[in-house]
């Protein structure tokens, strides 16, 4: 009994000593439900990267703790997530994983004076309107990406009447918006259609026969990859020969399994092919080497987040918001992505999209 | 002996029924299967004690059905009726709760918060489902409609929480007049999916009008509520919306309590039990229903203006079928009708997923789990509504008057 | 003409899937009252298990044909005992319950069933192989209806014509009727009511994974989460033409499928379900009972 006692006593004098000399980083994002497979890659990427730096003493003399807190990518959830990460006294979140949980945590970070980065959340708004000054991001905004899908499908495909679908959330519908806004502005094209369809219905025949009806020569859709896969199928099974081009929640390997051959000349924005990049390959070797498995979505831009936010620290020399904050703005480091510094409303500058195609079931980046 | 063979049988049944879905894992994204044997062996052996767990409880339940004709009390009932103990047990949970904010953090007063809104959403509904007996699937509209107006009127013309609260109940209130009226001929089930009909529509149309609602984007940078003017940091106007929930929750509580025993509600309660014989007794049905529909959608709808405070953000993808279903599962696994029962429902319902946590991905599993337990073990509800009986003594006491 | 034709074949195979789907929530309300919420999770588990079947078959070599028969016998076959078993743990205990008990547990049995899936396989889609093979004769005419949808269309007319004799001309089905007037009349002159809620079940859930393998084979994907809203669908349906009502249920589903396609076509596929849940709420407004239900007098 004393013994044990004791080891108590031991191990929380541990804690508290540790403590003292921890830093610790909040993880938010979707860990379970249905979406878990766009957040979990993100706490593996803090895991191993946090792992990394302790073994060669931490930062500022510190060893970097992971707190994570799950949200489900709900927005009425995640504000309860960001006050878990607050009261944890967490010193910077990366995350949220989805735009609209991200928005919803965001003001409960900026009263508590903590600066979140996240590497999916590409909502153009979480910048664009000022009103978050403590976000950053990896990822490019969803207008810049609305832009890339619009320039190339007017121009590389040459097409002039554009079908634009959407699936009617957050970023898909957000996404279609700009492209609609985009072809408007561009002159080189119309809009033949602007329309939303109902996730998980049963099927979207009625919707392919009016792109057909329509005669647009190509679709942008905005949305992700499920919904994606059925519209590519219905199109080719109903011999629609419009172009199909979508955004980044497409430009998944998941897309092109589950539609198979239909996926085929399918065209769809990424972040820009950085496989050729050292620290990139290292990241996925760490990454296989303690998963056994090839990382998940948003790993590398999760990555990328890490090292920006730790040396970051490491050149403030501190925790303090205002002097990580400036760091983040003013030095230029190397990640995975590329080398990227923030401007001043915490979009990366550096981190780009290109376009690619499906060719014989595989992504091909279009030069 | 029997038990066990029976016990036997069904465990494998279930190895059979979870064959397919347990054992073989397809992948058909790399075309692998992975077959897990093991977990057939699991499947059978947990089968087995649950099942012989379940039959004990079974049997129980029965038996003791059939001593409750007796007129006993149950532990919270005498606890309802005695004023004392009532208000030394009442005055002593409203004191831990005061003190609470105090010793812990700040994220479980959040929690706690979000528990007391769904109490007095779970209220709200209980005006509809417990007593008037109109089953409501999609109450969550009316919660949309209080949100929204609180959001929109704050962001176009910077309207404050304390003006806007009034006014997102009376619009939620009449919200429920409109959907009242036409669904005032339909009876249980019809009523039931035409309600669930108006909530998705609800949701629909804040999804796909941007130039009103801002779709599916949603409204952010909601202003939090204002104490007397002054500006309060992050943590303090947690607290803060923590102590309003509670003072929310006693007025509802008491107002609900007394509307009970109005001549309005027990006009509900005769409506619930028998439409005709009621219309007969000189009852307006449809002033009663519509009254019921307003009411707890004034309640829904104030609830509504809360929630955009407290989050500061809302889009469509708050106001979902399932939410409306999870209050209308408070309601029922509390004990539809019994204010101590829709307490407690609301505390299991939202504290049971919260610190389930811990099991992260089988927290739903064991969530939809303990609602059929609960139902097959409890279907009156934890808290059962105790009527008022008058009972004629010489008779036999399991009389017309009782039940 | 043609985008007309097209639209209306499109609604017809998307109205099959809902019938077949809304017999099921049909049956079982005419029987015990019950809005059995898990239902689409059974067709969701009907074509799970029909995938599971299809690719340790495939991957064993078999023909198509073959893969076809076998996991639509497989799929049917598991459903059918998912309806029976949900019957007997979650509603039999609470046939004398109050009335929205047995709702809340159908409610908790769905979202038990689908993270029971969601655990157990994964929360990714997975794509459904095509199990169907494209007609030559139906070549010309593929990109206005394929033969993936005549498959649908005709099964659902075949189901029908069954049911309806099973119901119409079967002891069980003269079983089923008494039931549903009335169960304790029923008991008195000596149905087994309990067998024959059984057999319900066992009914609705079969056609629900019928359902659900057709449609799989059609879009070719499935996850845990598609029973959800293809339930609604079919329960408004069977609500639509009269609960409890078997050619009700049908015409239900029919006139849903053609609301949604014509509403996209012609109008906006934005409020696709605002034309659809308006057209209900109108429809009861004007026949409180739906369109074939029997509206009751009540005596007193």
């Amino acid at each position: 009994m004393k013994k044990f006692l004791s080891a108590i006593v031991l191990s929380a004098l541990m804690t508290l000593t540790a403590s003292a000399d921890t830093l610790k980083l909040g993880v938010a994002g979707p860990h379970s439900g249905d979406l878990a497979s766009y957040g979990i890659p993100a706490t593996r990427a803090a895991a191993l990267y946090a792992k990394e730096l302790n073994a060669k003493g931490g930062i500022l003399g510190m060893q970097i703790e992971i707190v994570q807190s799950d949200d489900v990518c709900k927005p009425e959830i995640a504000v309860n997530t960001a006050n878990k990460l607050v009261s944890e006294k967490v010193a910077f979140v990366l995350g949220h994983i989805c735009s609209g949980a991200t928005k919803a945590a965001l003001g409960t970070y900026k009263d508590a004076g903590i600066a979140v980065m996240s590497p999916s959340a590409t909502n153009p708004g979480l910048t664009k309107s000022g009103d978050y000054p403590n976000f950053f991001r990896t990822i490019a905004p969803d207008d810049a990406q609305a832009k890339l899908a619009v320039d190339f499908t007017t121009e590389k495909l040459g097409s002039k009447l554009i079908a634009v679908i959407h699936d009617k959330g957050d970023y898909g519908k957000g996404f279609a918006e700009f492209a609609k806004k985009f072809i408007e502005e561009g002159g080189k094209a119309k809009v033949a259609l602007f329309e939303g369809v109902t996730p998980g219905a049963v099927d979207y025949t009625a919707v392919v026969q009016k792109i057909k009806r329509s005669k647009a020569t190509a679709v942008i859709f905005g949305g992700y990859h499920p919904e994606a896969s059925k519209i590519i199928t219905a199109m080719k099974k109903k011999k629609v020969k419009a172009a199909f081009v979508s955004d980044d929640g497409v430009k998944d390997d998941t897309f092109i399994k589950v539609a198979g051959k239909y996926s085929e000349g399918g065209y769809a924005t990424g972040p820009k092919d950085n496989s050729a990049n050292p620290l990139n390959k290292k990241a996925i070797a760490d990454h296989v080497a303690a998963y056994s498995e090839k990382p998940g979505a948003f790993y590398i831009e999760a990555y990328s987040a890490m090292i920006a936010i730790t040396e970051a620290i490491k050149a403030a020399g501190s925790t303090d918001y205002a002097k990580v904050t400036a760091a983040l703005k003013s030095n230029w480091v190397e990640t995975p992505i590329g080398k990227i510094k923030f401007d001043e409303r915490g979009d990366a500058i550096g981190a780009g999209f290109s376009v690619y195609q499906v060719q014989n079931g595989k992504y091909v980046e279009v030069k | 002996m029997d038990y066990m063979l029976k016990s036997l049988k069904v465990a494998i049944w279930f190895m059979f029924l979870t064959f397919p879905v347990v054992v073989i894992k397809v992948n058909t994204i790399e075309n692998v299967v992975i077959w897990r044997w093991h977990n057939m062996f699991y499947m059978g052996i947990s089968i087995f004690f649950v099942s012989m767990v379940w039959r004990y409880f079974l049997q129980r339940k029965e038996m003791s059905g059939k001593k409750e004709k007796t007129d006993e009390k149950t532990f919270t009932q005498s606890i309802m009726e005695n004023p004392v103990m009532f208000k030394s047990v009442s005055g002593g949970i409203l004191a831990v709760l005061c003190v609470l904010p105090f010793i812990t953090d700040s994220y479980q007063i959040n929690i706690l918060t979000v528990a007391l809104m769904y109490i007095v959403l779970g209220l709200g509904l209980n005006i509809v489902v417990g007593l008037a007996g109109l089953l409501d699937l999609g109450f969550v509209a009316f919660y949309a409609v209080g949100a929204y107006t609180y959001a929109l009127l704050n962001h176009h013309f910077g309207l404050s929480f304390w003006i806007v609260l009034p006014i997102g109940g009376s619009l939620a209130a009449i919200f429920g007049i409109l959907l009242g009226f036409p669904v005032l001929r339909l009876r249980g089930d019809y009523l039931a999916i035409v309600t669930l009909g108006f909530g998705e529509i609800i949701r629909l149309v804040l999804e796909n009008w941007n130039d009103f609602s801002m779709g599916p984007s949603g409204i952010a940078n909601i202003d939090r509520p204002t104490f007397f003017g002054m500006d309060l940091t992050l943590n303090q106007s947690t607290i803060y919306i923590y102590f309003l929930m509670i003072l929310f929750t006693i007025f509802t509580i008491f107002f609900v309590n007394r509307l009970q025993n109005s001549r309005i509600g027990r006009a509900w309660l005769a409506l619930r039990e028998d439409e005709t014989a009621c219309q007969a007794m000189g009852v307006g049905k449809t002033r009663t229903k519509l009254m019921a529909f307003a009411l707890g959608a004034a309640w829904a709808g104030l609830m509504g203006v809360v929630f955009a405070a407290k989050t500061t953000f809302i889009n469509p993808a708050s106001f979902t079928f399932l939410e409306s279903a999870i209050i209308l599962s408070v309601v029922v696994l509390g004990g539809m009708g019994s204010i101590p029962g829709v307490i407690l429902g609301a505390l299991i319902m939202i504290l049971l997923p919260e610190y389930l946590r811990a099991f992260s991905e089988y927290r739903m599993l064991v969530f939809g789990g303990a609602m059929v337990v609960m139902m097959v073990f409890r279907p009156q509800g934890l808290v059962s509504n105790f009527r008022r009986k008058y009972s004629f003594h010489s008779a036999d006491t399991d009389g017309r008057f009782g039940r | 003409m043609e985008y007309f034709l097209e639209l209306f074949l499109g609604g017809l195979t998307r109205g099959s899937i809902y019938a077949l789907i809304a017999l099921g929530y049909t049956m079982v309300y005419g029987i015990i009252q019950l809005i059995n919420f898990a239902h689409g999770e059974i067709y969701m588990i009907g074509a799970f298990t029909a995938l599971i079947f299809a690719s340790v078959l495939s991957i064993l070599g078999w023909p198509a044909l073959a893969i076809f028969v076998v996991a639509t016998a497989a799929a049917v076959l598991y459903s059918s005992a998912y309806g029976y078993t949900i019957e007997k743990i979650a509603y039999t205990p609470l046939r004398n319950a109050p009335r929205l008990s047995p709702l809340i547990s159908a409610i908790g049995m769905s979202l038990f069933l689908q993270n029971y899936v969601l655990l157990a396989q994964t929360s990714d889609f997975l794509p459904f192989p095509q199990l169907i093979p494209d007609f030559e004769f139906m070549e010309p005419i593929s990109h206005i209806f394929s033969s993936a949808e005549l498959a649908i269309v005709l099964t659902t007319v075949i189901v029908m014509l069954l049911l309806t004799y099973y119901i119409k001309f079967t002891n069980m089905g003269k079983a089923m009727r008494a039931t549903a007037q009335d169960k304790t009349m029923a008991l008195l002159i000596g149905i087994n009511v309990d067998r024959v809620i059984s057999v319900t079940f066992i009914i609705g859930s079969s056609l629900a994974a019928l359902g659900g393998v057709l449609i799989a084979n059609h879009i070719g994907q499935v996850n845990f989460y598609i029973g959800f809203i293809a339930g609604i669908k079919a329960f408004t349906a069977a609500v639509l033409g009269g609960i409890g009502s078997i050619p009700g249920a049908v015409l239900g589903a029919l006139i849903l499928g053609w609301t949604e396609s014509f509403a996209t076509g012609y109008i906006s596929s934005d409020y696709e379900d605002v034309f659809a849940f308006g057209l209900l709420v109108l429809i009861l407004i004007f026949r409180p009972a739906g369109l074939l239900g029997r509206s009751e007098t009540k005596k007193v």
